[in-house]
């Protein structure tokens, strides 16, 4: 392993990781950027179809700066990105950045539910399945996790829709519609399906996760001695191993909860819900490639933060490698 | 890591195969390797023979928009008054054909990868290994949607991307498994007798790497089954009037309150393929982590 010689510890490591970050943003932007525009042929053309008329065709050329050679295009663009200037749309034929204002606030509300439901109940369901490890409930949940985390989420969300939206019962909301000028923490109802899809999405790795890690720890000294003093069961499961057991999770839950920033883009379709995911996908159908560009970035970028914090909080919860950082 | 034993392994010829037929046996006396073969054997049944079964043409119209079952549609018609049985039978070949060539790509790809990183020991590793990181750094769906939005909806596209999304991990794995074996005394000896880089490789390195591949091939398979289906309910696949799985969803599910058989039956569908293969892939990891620990797992 190739280290700087001049940072040490956990503040060494917090930079080097941040550089990585950055360098890993800078190649996305990159590989999204000559993706989208750097293709061979005429962008303008393949956007507009063949129908374009000669007019609109000079003028997107113009709004996507195609005169000027690739690497100007490319600083152009990136500079634009870091002023905050995402472009603009050419189907709304609207800064991009009024265009997905809203809906960040909404997909960012979304993943906090969904994270704030999910991460404690992998949890209790990992340990509880840990404690009773190859007893009744460790192989029904077992089962049950294997086959949600093999489930694609949309149809996931799908089942939920026919379930609990539409054919079987009609209780909740199909579609998550939440006008533009109200928050989404008013329409608490309309949220209740995405927040479920999206939590059974995630939970299963999570559980899994977290029962392997407690069911070594059960099997620890320390673990043996709590029991030996004559602790009851629970204390010895929640204050004792449950500590000890979650540093080892920590990593998949942050993974998992940058996985959302992917996940979201299935399952705010499948509802109508006006987040990041649903107007990616609209702006993917009408080959709208300033909003795709914009978008791709800013999810990759809320997946490399998390996936950093990710490294952080494993680093912090254990203290073997603390202590090997230093 | 690897279920391969070393004592096995410098053995020359037909002998070198058996720590996979080993583990393969072992996965099979699992009762959810069995129940996962089931499914994805009932399920391949269905797409393969279901077309001779279907009642009518995929496309042709049977009656009226999202009617009810009746004695010549069993499962009602669709959005646009087509047989739902027949687009059923009809839809699950391009998922499945699909599926299983972006998986085949994505393994050659990242088995070659993760073999010359290992064997590399140089610049090379570094170089490949962060070129697969960058491709980590996307959530797969959002890749295959910026090609998508950029070439169009292509059929070889969704395979090319999401064969790509599976290169890092089987890369990776392929790696992992590998840079166990590169350092051996056998490797070394071949080295030495003057081999070529490319027989080392394939005789030496990738046979002793084949159980974490084989993990990861049916883990790899299961989640490009649920991106293809994904991305083709999403509209990027198929085009209608095509019969796909993912599209009927699509099509159908303004209709789930009237005629829920041309969603539910395709959802059935993909959600007992993907229990199917990931029962497998579980089968096959519990039989080698078995396999590890030197004792039976059962």
């Amino acid at each position: 392993m190739r280290r700087l010689p001049l940072l040490h510890g956990i503040p060494g490591f917090i930079v080097r990781r941040s550089a990585l970050g950055l360098v890993t943003l800078f190649l996305v932007s990159l590989v999204v950027f000559a993706a989208t525009q750097a293709l061979p042929g005429d962008p303008a053309r393949a956007i507009l179809g063949r129908e374009a008329t000669p007019q609109s065709l000079a003028a997107l050329r113009q709004q996507l700066h195609l005169g000027q050679p690739v690497v100007q295009q490319y600083t152009h663009w990136l500079g634009g990105i870091l002023h905050g200037n995402l472009g603009q749309s050419l189907a709304a034929n609207e800064p991009v950045t009024k265009l997905i204002g809203n809906r960040i606030e909404n997909s960012a509300f979304l993943m906090l539910l969904a994270a704030v439901f999910s991460v404690p109940l992998a949890i209790l369901l990992g340990s509880v399945a840990a404690q009773r490890r190859d007893r009744p409930f460790d192989h029904a949940t077992s089962i049950v996790l294997l086959a949600l985390a093999a489930l694609p989420e949309f149809v996931v969300a799908i089942v939920l829709v026919v379930l609990l939206g539409t054919t079987v019962f009609q209780v909740l909301p199909a579609v998550s519609l939440i006008p533009p000028q109200s928050a989404p923490w008013q329409h608490l109802k309309e949220l209740v399906l995405p927040t479920i899809a999206l939590t059974l999405a995630v939970s299963p790795y999570v559980a899994r996760i977290m029962r392997a890690s407690m069911v070594e720890v059960l099997e620890s000294d320390y673990v043996e001695m709590a029991r030996l003093k004559g602790l009851p069961e629970r204390t010895v499961l929640w204050r004792h191993a449950l500590p000890n057991g979650i540093a080892p999770a920590i990593q998949v839950i942050a993974l998992n909860l940058a996985y959302l920033a992917g996940g979201i883009v299935v399952v705010e379709f499948v509802f109508g819900y006006p987040g990041i995911g649903g107007a990616f996908v609209d702006a993917v159908s009408n080959r709208d490639l300033p909003v795709v560009q914009a978008l791709a970035v800013l999810i990759a970028a809320a997946y490399v933060v998390l996936n950093l914090i990710a490294d952080l909080a494993t680093i912090m919860v254990s203290p073997r490698l603390r202590t090997s950082l230093s | 890591m690897t279920a391969a034993a070393p004592a096995v392994a410098s053995v020359p010829g037909s002998r070198r195969r058996r720590p996979l037929v080993i583990l393969l046996r072992r996965s099979w006396r699992l009762g959810r390797t069995k129940l996962g073969v089931a499914l994805v054997l009932l399920l391949a049944g269905v797409t393969l023979i279901g077309p001779l079964f279907a009642p009518h043409q995929p496309s042709a119209f049977a009656g009226a928009p999202y009617a009810h079952p009746s004695s010549t549609t069993l499962l009602g018609t669709d959005n646009l008054g087509r047989d739902v049985l027949s687009r059923f039978l009809w839809g699950g070949r391009s998922i499945l054909g699909l599926s299983l060539a972006a998986t085949v790509l994505g393994l050659v790809l990242g088995v070659s990868i993760g073999l010359v990183a290992a064997y590399s020991r140089s610049l090379l590793d570094d170089v490949l290994m962060r070129v697969m990181d960058v491709i980590l750094a996307f959530p797969s769906i959002v890749l295959a949607l910026v090609a998508v939005a950029t070439v169009g909806p292509k059929l070889w596209l969704l395979v090319l991307v999401v064969g790509l999304t599976t290169v890092p991990r089987v890369a990776r794995v392929t790696r992992g498994a590998a840079l166990e074996i590169v350092n051996r005394d056998y490797v070394q000896a071949a080295e030495a007798m003057g081999e070529s880089r490319l027989r080392i490789l394939r005789g030496e390195i990738l046979p002793n790497v084949t159980s974490p591949l084989l993990v990861e091939a049916s883990l790899r398979l299961t989640y490009a089954i649920g991106l293809i289906a994904g991305l083709s309910f999403l509209g990027f696949g198929l085009q209608p009037p095509a019969a796909d799985w993912g599209l009927m969803i699509n099509e159908n599910r303004q209709g789930l309150t009237v005629q829920p058989w041309g969603v539910v039956m395709p959802v059935i569908a993909i959600a007992l393929l993907t229990i199917g293969t990931s029962l497998i892939s579980d089968g096959i990891s519990r039989a080698a982590a078995g396999i590890d620990r030197g004792g039976d797992s059962e």
